[in-house]
């Protein structure tokens, strides 16, 4: 029953993107195309969910037991800056399918502030391992639910006449901004 | 001359948030308030000028493979730094009980080492120019979104609560959804739409 909770208020109730703004840049930057969209949810999905494992670990067995909690920050972006890079040499080797659909977007994922974001949550938040691994899942499926979505209505949005001063960036914004107004009706089914 | 033109960029011509569009996420997270929005872009603006003014000094001596993960240690360490302040000086909770700013800007203070503000700049200008010019150019462009994040934090103060840095002028209630997550994304892309026809005519 938890982890329905805890699936549910991450996924729709406070999405990732649309209430707690984290990962941004990619909702933004990489949802002009369906495919490119659907793509990058699936690299975030596998390095969020990885990146907090890890993440989760260090903080139990080195930082804490050494009391070395306040380097958090630095060890946690130079962890997921190493993994992203050691899941991009292995995917290349074991499975070169998997990285020509998820490799071109690797690299900008060391800078998505959701990874980073939700490892820095599921340590504040107390949880235990499962349901940090729980909540990683939640929260990326929560942003590949935002990412396709907008990229959708961005599809659309190409085709239509929009006035000059509102073209690209500020309709795009616009447009979340209604998106996230949907996504407030989700408000209240858990508490 | 050229030093003015150097730091007078970020405020306009090459403002991160209104031009360049980058560091999205702490400028929607954060501008529930003028006072909130003042207090992320100067935290900000610290790690900006701090990491600029290191990265221009040892940049000679990192070696050119391993640059991107030296400075992200560079730029963590002054997060850190700035985390730490701010957990000591700015965690009093306000007269009426609201929350410290500390608690306030919340995760959003260890995660300005992802901004790609700062990562960007230290890549594009600072391990490449001047000392002097990287610390000008680090306050320009920090403040230049200090600038930005405190003219959102207010438009959207004054139309969601009626008050500006906390002090109200407005009997009732604003328009709430303002306050809110779905009108951070509308109020700045009507700003960024108004600043784009600016632009245009000047």
């Amino acid at each position: 029953m938890e982890y329905i909770i805890i699936i549910i208020s991450a996924i729709f109730v406070n999405n990732i993107v649309l209430s707690q703004f984290l990962g941004i840049c990619p909702f933004l930057g990489v949802s002009g195309k369906l495919s490119t969209a659907a793509g990058m949810s699936g690299a975030v999905m596998f390095v969020m969910t990885l990146a907090t494992i890890v993440t989760y670990l260090i903080q139990t067995f080195i930082l804490i037991p050494l009391s070395i909690e306040f380097l958090q920050t630095i060890t946690f972006i130079l962890v997921i800056a190493s993994l992203v890079q050691m899941v991009e040499i292995i995917l290349k080797k074991i499975s070169p399918a998997l990285y020509q659909a998820l490799g071109v977007f690797l690299p900008l994922i060391t800078t998505n502030c959701a990874i980073l974001g939700v490892a820095l949550l599921v340590i504040q938040k107390d949880f235990n391992l499962m349901e940090g691994v729980v909540y990683a899942i939640a929260n990326s499926i929560g942003f590949g639910l935002a990412l396709i979505v907008f990229a959708g209505i961005r599809e659309q949005l190409d085709m239509m006449d929009i006035p000059k001063g509102m073209k690209g960036v500020p309709i795009s914004l616009v447009v979340a901004g209604l998106l996230a107004l949907a996504f407030m009706g989700f408000a209240g089914i858990v508490k | 001359m050229n030093q003015w033109k150097n730091f007078s960029k970020g405020f306009i011509r090459e403002n991160p948030v209104f031009v360049l569009v980058l560091g999205m996420c702490p400028t929607l997270a954060t501008t529930t308030s003028a006072i909130n929005g003042l207090g992320m872009g100067l935290a900000t603006t610290f790690v900006l000028v701090m990491s600029n003014l290191s990265i221009s000094v040892f940049a000679r001596f990192i070696p050119d493979k391993v640059r991107i993960p030296a400075f992200i240690v560079i730029i963590a360490s002054f997060v850190t730094i700035v985390d730490l302040l701010m957990s000591a000086y700015f965690n009093t909770p306000g007269p009426n009980g609201e929350a410290s700013l500390y608690d306030q800007l919340g995760i959003f203070i260890p995660l300005i080492v992802v901004n790609c503000i700062v990562l960007g700049r230290a890549e594009a200008f600072a391990s490449k120019n001047s000392i002097l010019s990287s610390l000008t150019d680090g306050f320009g462009i920090g403040l230049g979104f200090a600038f930005a994040l405190t003219l959102l934090g207010a438009v959207r103060e004054i139309l969601g609560n009626g008050s500006i840095f906390g002090y109200s002028f407005i009997k009732g209630d604003g328009i709430l959804v303002f306050v809110l997550a779905p009108g951070a994304f509308i109020a700045l892309g009507y700003l960024i739409a108004l600043i784009n026809r600016f632009k245009k005519t000047s």
